[in-house]
């Protein structure tokens, strides 16, 4: 029990709370206790448990070499063709279950929602958080392909960090908006998987974006995983592949300006999440 | 004279009412929007010339309108009402769920709100697990769910469970486990939305006894809301009680428990109203109604009360008489009232004629009462109509408070003001 005397809380019609950020800063251990339940439940009563975090992107990645390696003879910046795909497939994943756990979070929720306070923001960041924890199990198999393919990676790596935060900054801006339009209009569920279906097309995870011609690059930089993908092969792949710099900042700007908007829109609609959901 | 913890000002929540015009999808879909967009742009199209229609049918709904109250700390308030009145609007106010429309909410310390209990429980995780998870959805830090595990999990009898998923749990278990969390909360301010209809007899016995030390041996403020008198009044000493999102009153809890039960009891009835049938016909009463001081057929002692009366004249006649008596609930006429004038417009003229008779000072004790009319004809000593039962009214005393003595409910039928001298011989 806290000794210290709380401030007088003023809720009044219309105005947005001030301690929003404060709260959000003193509800971080129910962020913390929601990502943790959700990768606890997730991996519980399953046969394989951790395992599926490892399957499907290594199974896909598999598919993706043979179809765009060896069928269609894509070209590789001399790195191994599993190497290439698997420094798209990590972010792309990332990027592909947080956009679809974020954007159902609130929905699977909703219970808690209607009747307990806290920052809303809460539940959309920690279903980030889940996917990020595959995330990470899904690196030990970018290691394994290094190692067995003796490959080593240069100084670029330490800025990794970097993308992976960039790609978080892609999965939340657009998370939250769909978070926002799902609770209000349920019929948004049925497109994400679409999205996501195009998104793996149109995004260069089986191929590397240098197969795209010159004039149409800075279009393509338009989707923001482009600049994500690029960056993860530059800084993993050293200097093997590059970074197409104006399409990365109009990347950048373009995240940031998602993100920015995306926590806009769901504080607006936040106040009336328990009245509709 | 106090610094009150928790002051509402004018608070207000309107909510949307969306009639469905077509088809009967619960959610809004983005199909359905754009498609109804589209039809209405069409049709504002097609009928430019006329005036404009308006979109499909929203009705604007007050759950809550112009509450206003102050809690002093370590106070324990009830909040009861009928289904509807808005009380879960105002725990939701209160506990940030949702956002006022209008007016202001002031907190002087941390809240807790407890509308239902396992929120947040997932039937995946084990008991201790979901303990953990529950006391943080519920605001409750590591440390001190940390701290008060043992306890929780004793007061649950749950010791043996603690690692099985709790999908596995009985029912009881599973609601005594959450209710446990729940108890051990320690804010400044807790609010309690009926969660001891839980568990069996013995459980609710024990919920009800921690809510008591909750509120009387560890002052805290708490708010709780409940169905159950005997809950309300066990636990609390103040009650406010709401009716259509407006405060009825706010008092002492024995004398809302009376209004409210008063309530309850005029709306099983078709309240202080009576309408004559159609077909009938000839000089008869076309309605009747009481405007009682609380409205809604409830009576407070001593305050003024109107009886209307209209009646409808086929065939003026100079010696029409109209009366009406107060009746009990045993059928007893307690009071009489009449009205004997040849020269009123009703003798003369046909028409329907609207009567008021006031009572400035209505003495009856608190009780259900019922009027009875006369309609007759004096000179040919006919009784032309008689009605019975009707318009049934509560009186109630809750304005009045004898606290050496509570009212009883049979003490007498007539209660008028009285001055007592004592002298000494």
């Amino acid at each position: 029990m806290s000794n210290s005397h709380p401030p007088a809380l003023v809720i009044e019609a219309g105005r947005t709370e001030k301690q929003y950020w404060q709260d959000l800063w003193r509800y971080r251990e129910l962020f913390y206790f929601l990502a943790w339940r959700d990768v606890l439940v997730r991996y519980k009563q399953t046969v394989v448990g951790v395992a599926w975090a490892l399957i499907r992107p290594f199974l896909t990645m598999i598919v993706f070499t043979i179809v765009f390696g060896k069928l269609a003879q894509l070209p590789s910046p001399g790195v191994p063709y599993p190497i290439l795909v698997f420094t798209a497939m990590l972010p792309w994943q990332f990027f592909a279950n947080s956009l679809s756990e974020c954007s159902s979070s609130l929905i699977a929720n909703s219970n808690m929602i209607s009747k307990v306070y806290f920052p809303r923001l809460i539940v959309p960041t920690s279903a980030v958080m889940v996917s990020f924890v595959d995330f990470i199990i899904a690196s030990g198999i970018l290691l394994g392909l290094m190692i067995w393919y003796n490959f080593v990676p240069d100084w670029r790596i330490v800025t990794l960090p970097l993308f992976i935060l960039i790609t978080t900054a892609v999965a939340m801006g657009s998370g939250l908006w769909f978070a926002a339009f799902n609770v209000e209009y349920r019929d948004f569920r049925y497109i994400v998987p679409f999205v996501i279906q195009i998104g793996l097309y149109i995004t260069p995870v089986g191929f590397s974006s240098a197969i795209i011609p010159q004039k149409w690059r800075l279009l393509y930089s338009l989707n923001p995983m482009v600049s994500v993908i690029d960056g993860f092969r530059w800084a993993i792949l050293g200097g093997k592949s590059q970074i197409y710099l104006p399409g990365f900042l109009l990347s950048l700007s373009f995240v940031i300006l998602l993100l920015v908007s995306g926590i806009w829109y769901f504080r607006k609609m936040e106040q009336s999440f328990a009245d509709i959901i | 004279m106090f610094d009150p913890i928790i002051r509402v000002e004018n608070l207000g929540k309107q909510y949307i009412l969306n009639h469905q015009v077509e088809g009967f999808y619960r959610y809004k879909a983005l199909r359905d929007v754009l498609v109804n967009q589209l039809k209405f742009l069409g049709k504002n199209f097609l009928q430019f010339q006329k005036k404009k229609i308006t979109p499909p049918t929203k009705e604007l709904f007050w759950a809550l309108k112009e509450v206003s109250f102050e809690i002093a700390p370590g106070e324990a308030i009830g909040i009861i009402g009928r289904n509807g009145a808005g009380k879960s609007t105002l725990l939701k106010l209160l506990s940030r769920i949702t956002v006022p429309t209008r007016g202001r909410i002031t907190i002087q310390g941390r809240v807790a709100s407890l509308l239902e209990v396992g929120t947040g429980f997932h039937p995946e995780l084990t008991g201790r697990e979901n303990i953990y998870l529950n006391g943080a959805v519920l605001g409750m830090s590591r440390v001190e769910i940390k701290k008060k595990f043992d306890e929780i999990v004793a007061f649950a009898e749950v010791e043996r469970f603690l690692d099985t998923p709790v999908k596995h749990y009985s029912s009881g278990m599973y609601v005594r486990l959450a209710f446990a969390v729940a108890a051990h909360l320690e804010p400044e301010i807790l609010i309690v939305d009926e969660v001891l209809a839980v568990g069996d007899s013995a459980f609710q016995k024990k919920c009800l006894g921690k809510m008591g030390d909750v509120a009387t041996k560890e002052g805290r403020t708490v708010l709780f809301v409940s169905h159950s008198m005997s809950a309300v009044t066990q636990l609390t000493k103040r009650c406010i009680l709401l009716s259509g999102g407006q405060i009825q009153f706010d008092g002492k809890t024995n004398q809302a428990v009376q209004l409210y039960l008063a309530g309850q009891k005029s709306s099983d009835e078709a309240a202080a109203y009576y309408q004559a049938p159609y077909h009938k016909t000839g000089n008869h009463v076309a309605w009747a109604r009481i405007q009682t001081s609380e409205g809604q057929g409830i009576h407070c002692w001593g305050q003024s009360i109107i009886f209307e009366f209209a009646l409808y004249i086929t065939v003026p006649h100079e010696s029409l008489c109209f009366c009406f008596q107060v009746v009990n609930e045993f059928q007893q006429a307690i009071c009489i009232f009449w009205l004997f004038r040849p020269q009123a417009p009703y003798c003369h003229n046909k028409g329907t004629f609207l009567l008021k008779c006031q009572v400035p000072k209505l003495r009856l004790y608190m009780g259900s009462y019922t009027i009875t009319t006369w309609l007759s004809e004096r000179c040919s000593n006919t009784v032309l109509e008689n009605l019975t039962n009707l318009c049934p009214f509560e009186v109630t005393m809750h304005k009045f408070e004898r606290p050496e003595y509570e009212w009883q409910r049979d003490e007498c039928t007539y209660l008028d003001d009285a001055d007592w001298k004592v002298l000494e011989c």
